[in-house]
């Protein structure tokens, strides 16, 4: 039974990512119909905004301690953080220590405007054009993107600490009666279970109660109609993919503590997160949610030692198995709407 | 017992009832026509010919044959050739290569890996394209991109593909539809010229009744998904019920 | 000429010619002067250039035709390197059973993907393909590691059988005693040209490939696969069924991306997993979308560009980036190396993922598009006078 519950935690961070990913790209293919490959990219920019805000808090200058030595005898270097000489040492180090929950705060405005460029800048002369030729296009901006990134960070992973108060892990062995340890789930991934749920949930009231969003939810239900009310949906499509850039970007910043950002994590989830979309159902925002959560749960759990035994490296290829089952038996996903790009 | 027999055929879709039931029996060698204000379920009942749609209850059969669960490909193979109401043709090739992979459906069935045989070296084929490209004066149009014609030629390249098949039964979804006065008599004339040449049944699907009564042998009239009488077109024209279920509204 | 086409044969003729000059072609610069990094007539590169030519001609015949976009082909490309290696080590150097074998299994696997991916089409089709390339992968690194030797990569060892070496054969692939990596130089003045053996194989298989992409894009199962692309609606109410002849296109394609694997292992006997990846998968992509799908030179033209700009733009560093700019004053010279830095050496990537988005942007039809929008620019005066001819002949 532990072990269940503690595989079921695991599976949740990740399926979270996957939720958060996979809602993004079906708000773009379903409000604008493009099948945006970047989006993996858009993941990555967010968890390099962590990197970046954590960099430039942490800028520092050098003074010299007379008092200490190195080890070549020579009087030490010390590095001061400007934050730290403005706000005083403990204030300062406390606004270093979260930088990452800051660093949501710096990737919106960030994460929508590049949203916006390209939106405006490339994905609006591709709406005529056939799938393959925006996969293709928005695949060559990956690249892009990533070697951009890899350019100014390098190839290496960059750790990228939570803040000291997430340290650690909760012991909910104890809290349900089992031995204590036996079920310990970091506190940072409750934490990004907790993030990542309400902005779901944000995300859905704001489509269900704004005006907005009615609007958008019609214009994904039959575009052509919203567009003969006079309505000028094009404008509010653009904001939708800002808001999805934001939401793939925050998802980043909040993940980088977890997996230590590298160029290439957007193109891992994204290969991934599609393959959500597709089981969940194209254009389905429920859909994505719960492929999301599904998926996740279900690579953890097939991680499990006992079942690995049985099925060795079935912890690997799970998710695409179900998602080849899934388009074969019921192609339109598990909450697809019918007709959706069905054949 | 006609070339095609429609027998208690219902289709429904979620609550609404498509098609009621319809018995409708086309004789060989005749242009019938199925006519019917919009809604009437005509498209429905086409699409249930060709093995797009499965009806729910009743049968189909073509010259004796059940037509029901076979794909599109196979019953185009025994003999019934579709033309679509807006021309389904192969946009991206010339008029000449758009008549020529009909052809091989016709010779080679509806599938035959020819994979290293150039098409240069296929006479039988090009002579059979050639000549039907002849018989609907498009023969100088074969080097064409079939994207770049006039609607009119879409329809009639469409028509040379069916006809090369040597279909028993030709479908027509509203041939004219959309199209000028001139091009609807054009295409009248074709189709009356092809019915002369060939033996050949031709149902016919259509709002114009310039064109159903120009053409047609017998009519049937469907309202609502059911069939609501069946003649010949001087009968038709006078039928009280359907003066008032059709024909009143579109002023003849 | 062999059941081709006047405008056919020419072509093969001109591609046969090019291939087989490539030594002196590809190395038009002396050895010893400063524009010897140009240069691309080395063995190794060479090969390469006609391994990747025989993976994208064959990616084409399936993309270029049908219109299907498979973002999975480099399994097949593993799964033809893996067994050429397999034959390596069970019977011995001779690389003719690694290749036969690396098509068949390539081509059974393709069979097997094909079968179930092609039930679906437009980008389910290409993530299905994405997932089964990705599960290959996955299954490359873990589970089958007993026939991929994992993350090592699976290579020769003298523990290996085979049964059919002999000590008078070479211990490096050979066909029929013939070295893959035996090279004659040829020194001629201030210049220098290798032919290597492997190129020579190579390149004849690629050429006996290309012979086979035009009788099949000539043939009535090209026009078949044409048709798919335009139009299966019409397709099917011709009497047709489309899926035979798309899953007969996927497995030639796999087989084609096969014998490239087969070949890569059979020039340097090791097949690794990362060859399975879905960047490489898309790397086949781009080169076919460079070169111009669905024409018959283009994917060859783009591998050969992109091979050849990727080991171009690797070797640029900035000390040759000094060099080449030093005619130009100081703060000149700095500020456009910095500006070129992030494109060349390691950044080459990112030239290409730019070059890419440019391609498929402004000239979907790729290379072969933009040479014929070239040529008929030059040509423009001349087109003009035949149109007004044309048009003032009176209607009948």
């Amino acid at each position: 039974m532990d072990v269940i519950i503690l595989q079921l935690l695991n599976g949740l961070d990740k399926g979270s990512a996957y939720a958060l990913i996979a809602l993004g790209l079906t708000l773009i293919f379903g409000t604008l119909g493009v099948v945006n490959f970047a989006h993996g990219a858009l993941f990555m920019l967010g968890a390099f905004c962590a990197v970046t805000l954590q960099r430039i808090l942490s800028l520092s200058f050098e003074t010299i301690d007379p008092t200490k030595t190195d080890f070549l005898g020579n009087p030490a270097k010390v590095k001061t953080p400007y934050l730290e000489s403005w706000f005083g040492p403990e204030m300062g180090s406390s606004i270093i220590d979260w930088s990452v929950p800051l660093a949501i705060l710096f990737a919106i405005p960030i994460m929508i405007g590049v949203g916006y460029i390209m939106e405006r800048g490339l994905i609006k002369h591709f709406y005529k054009r056939p799938h393959a030729d925006q996969i293709l296009v928005t695949f060559g901006l990956a690249i892009v993107i990533q070697e951009v990134i890899k350019q100014f960070y390098g190839a290496n992973p960059i750790p990228t600490p939570a803040p000291d108060m997430f340290k650690g892990s909760f012991d909910f062995g104890v809290l349900l009666g089992f031995d204590p340890n036996a079920v310990i789930y970091p506190y940072w991934r409750l934490v990004y279970f907790s993030f990542a749920a309400v902005i779901i949930a944000a995300v859905f009231a704001f489509l269900q109660f704004t005006t907005f969003g009615m609007v958008v939810r019609a214009g994904m239900a039959d575009r052509e109609t919203v567009g003969l009310l006079g309505i000028n949906i094009d404008k509010r499509f653009t904001i939708m993919f800002g808001i999805a850039a934001a939401v793939a970007g925050i998802a980043g910043v909040m993940y980088a503590p977890i997996n230590s950002p590298n160029y290439h994590m957007g193109m891992d989830f994204l290969v991934l997160s599609f393959v959500v979309v597709v089981v969940g159902g194209m254009g389905s925002l429920p859909g994505a949610v719960l492929a999301g959560f599904l998926l996740g749960i279900l690579e953890s759990f097939s991680s499990m030692n006992q079942i690995k035994q049985i099925l060795p490296g079935i912890d690997q290829i799970i998710i695409y198995l179900v998602a080849i089952i899934i388009l074969l038996v019921r192609p339109r996903g598990l909450m697809g709407r019918k007709g959706v790009m069905e054949d | 017992m006609g070339i095609l027999e429609i027998k208690n055929v219902g289709k429904r879709f979620g609550g609404l009832q498509a098609l009621g039931d319809v018995n409708l029996s086309v004789a060989e060698n005749t242009v019938h026509a199925i006519i019917g204000p919009n809604g009437a379920g005509k498209s429905t009942l086409l699409n249930c010919l060709v093995g797009k749609l499965i009806p729910d209850t009743g049968s189909v059969t073509f010259q004796g044959q059940s037509l029901l669960g076979r794909s599109p490909h196979e019953i185009n193979q025994m003999g019934v050739s579709r033309v679509f109401q807006t021309p389904e043709i192969f946009a991206d090739l010339t008029v000449f290569e758009n008549v020529m992979i009909p052809c091989f459906a016709h010779r080679d069935g509806s599938f035959k890996l020819n994979g290293i045989s150039a098409i240069r070296g296929q006479n039988d084929i090009k002579e059979m394209a050639e000549a039907i490209l002849m018989d609907v004066n498009m023969i100088d149009k074969r080097d064409m991109t079939a994207s770049s014609m006039s609607r009119g030629d879409k329809r009639r390249l469409e028509m040379a593909m069916c006809l090369v098949q040597e279909p028993k039964l030709l479908l027509l979804d509203e041939p004219t539809a959309g199209m000028a006065r001139a091009d609807t008599n054009n295409t009248i004339d074709l189709l009356k010229e092809i019915k002369e040449k060939r033996d050949i049944t031709m149902a016919i699907i259509e709002h114009d009744m310039h064109v159903v009564f120009s053409m047609a042998e017998r009519i049937t009239v469907l309202a609502q998904g059911t069939p609501l009488v069946e003649d010949t077109p001087e009968n038709i024209k006078g039928h009280p019920k359907v003066r008032e279920a059709y024909l009143g509204e579109a002023q003849v | 000429m062999l059941g081709l086409e006047k405008k056919d044969t020419s072509l093969l003729i001109i591609v046969a010619i090019l291939t087989m000059c490539a030594p002196f072609i590809l190395n038009p610069f002396p050895t010893g002067s400063a524009m010897a990094q140009f240069n691309a007539g080395y063995p190794d590169l060479m090969q390469r250039f006609v391994i990747f030519g025989i993976f994208a001609i064959g990616f084409n015949i399936l993309f270029g035709l049908t219109g299907y976009l498979s973002f999975g082909h480099a399994a097949f490309l593993g799964v033809g390197s893996y067994s050429a290696v397999w034959m390596f080590k069970l019977l011995g150097y001779n690389i003719l059973p690694g290749i036969v074998l690396s098509v068949i299994t390539s081509g059974v696997f393709a069979l097997l993907i094909g079968y179930i991916s092609l039930r679906r089409s437009g980008i389910y089709f290409s993530i299905l393909t994405l997932a089964f390339a990705q599960m290959s992968f996955a299954l490359a690194y873990s589970v089958l590691t007993p026939l991929t030797n994992g993350e090592t990569g699976l290579q020769v060892y003298n523990s290996d059988p085979q049964y059919f070496h002999s000590d008078a054969l070479p211990n490096i692939p050979h066909l029929f005693g013939q070295e893959m990596q035996s090279t004659f130089k040829l020194e001629l003045g201030a210049w220098s040209f290798d032919f290597n053996t492997g190129y020579y194989i190579c390149a004849l298989i690629m050429l006996v490939m290309f012979y086979l992409a035009i009788r099949i894009f000539r043939s009535p199962f090209g026009l078949m696969l044409k048709a798919i692309k335009t139009n299966q609606t019409r397709l099917n109410y011709t009497g047709l069924n489309p899926r035979p002849y798309t899953l007969a296109a996927f497995v030639i394609s796999g087989m084609y991306a096969g014998l490239a694997g087969g070949l890569m292992a059979s020039m340097d006997p090791l097949a690794g997993a990362e060859r399975m990846q879905w960047t490489a998968s898309g790397e086949v992509v781009l080169m076919t979308i460079l070169g111009g799908a669905g024409t018959l030179i283009g994917p060859v033209l783009g591998a050969g560009f992109i091979k050849y700009f990727e080991n171009i733009f690797s070797k640029i560093n900035d000390t040759v980036l000094h060099q080449w700019f030093a005619f130009l004053p100081d703060g000149m010279e700095d500020f456009l190396i910095v500006i070129i830095h992030p494109f060349v050496g390691k950044g080459w990537h990112l030239t290409l993922g730019l070059l890419f988005m440019a391609i498929v942007i402004f000239l979907p039809g790729g290379l072969v598009e933009g040479g014929q929008k070239i040529a008929q620019k030059f040509r423009g005066s001349k087109a003009k006078d035949d149109t007004t001819a044309t048009d003032s002949t009176p209607a009948e």
